[in-house]
């Protein structure tokens, strides 16, 4: 009996942490992205690999940002539920615009810290950390070519 | 709004960047799918109910990247990019970016 409650119990424990406090970190880290993105608000970011006509290259330097985003149970839970009915997961959703976004910020700072105000040509790559049984993480890595243009 | 993934629009002329647009979507088969693919992992052939769901996935994030271009006043979006990738066993991420641009009608000599 105990056994069973343990076996139970834990999990159902994991998940009721994952919601509570998963949910505290997504909301902390979307308000300091919110107030990073304001900050980075100058720099013009696109995936284009040549600068229009009417703009003039100064220096080129390359950017790189990258992040790894855990999961949690609640989220593995949620997404398990999903499985089952189909439609959209917004748990994960959530998580991998979270990461891409920080990758972006983290990315731009560089750019911003060496006086270039436009990243050009900048790329996504993901790749996923996947423990056994147990909730993993999504490492997003953006990068691209700082550009001082005039 | 022109959707394309080159970098010019042939007769038009880019007047001005407004950023980096994107969506994204993570989607689930409901279990029944999963039964139907994983039988026709014995025998070899189309997954139709998976092609279905990437298809419609990437139709939504494409819809969402359009919606953010619409906000932000543009009227094409340029060298758009598709990115795929698995989360979990059982969840794909479909992802899609451009350049949000505002373009005109090139204007030639007479």
């Amino acid at each position: 009996m105990a056994n069973l409650i343990i076996q139970i119990g834990i999990p159902v424990f994991l998940i009721i942490l994952g919601l509570f406090v998963g949910k505290w970190i997504e909301k902390k880290h979307l308000r300091s992205l919110d107030v990073k993105e304001q900050e980075l608000k100058d720099v013009l970011i696109c995936n284009l690999r040549r600068l229009p006509a009417y703009l003039k290259a100064g220096e080129c330097f390359l950017v790189i940002g990258s992040v790894v985003i855990a999961t949690d149970y609640f989220k593995v839970f949620a997404a398990g539920l999903r499985n089952l009915f189909g439609g959209e997961i917004k748990t994960y959703r959530s998580l991998m615009r979270r990461a891409r976004r920080e990758a972006i910020v983290r990315m731009l700072q560089q750019a911003k810290e060496r006086g270039a105000y436009s990243v050009w040509n900048i790329r996504f790559e993901t790749a996923t950390i996947q423990g056994k049984r147990r909730p993993g993480g999504v490492e997003v890595l953006a990068y691209g070519t700082a550009v001082k243009v005039s | 709004m022109i959707v394309v993934n080159t970098e010019f629009i042939p007769g038009k002329k880019i007047s001005q960047i407004k950023g980096l647009v994107q969506g994204n979507t993570v989607r689930a088969k409901h279990i029944g799918r999963d039964i139907t693919a994983s039988l026709k992992n014995i025998v070899g052939g189309e997954l139709k109910g998976y092609t279905e769901l990437l298809v419609e996935s990437r139709r939504e994030s494409l819809v969402r990247m359009i919606a953010q271009a619409e906000e932000l006043g543009a009227n094409a979006v340029i060298n758009i990019r598709f990115a795929t990738s698995s989360i979990t066993a059982g969840a794909a991420e479909l992802y899609v970016y451009g350049t949000a641009v505002v373009v005109e009608d090139e204007q030639y000599a007479p």
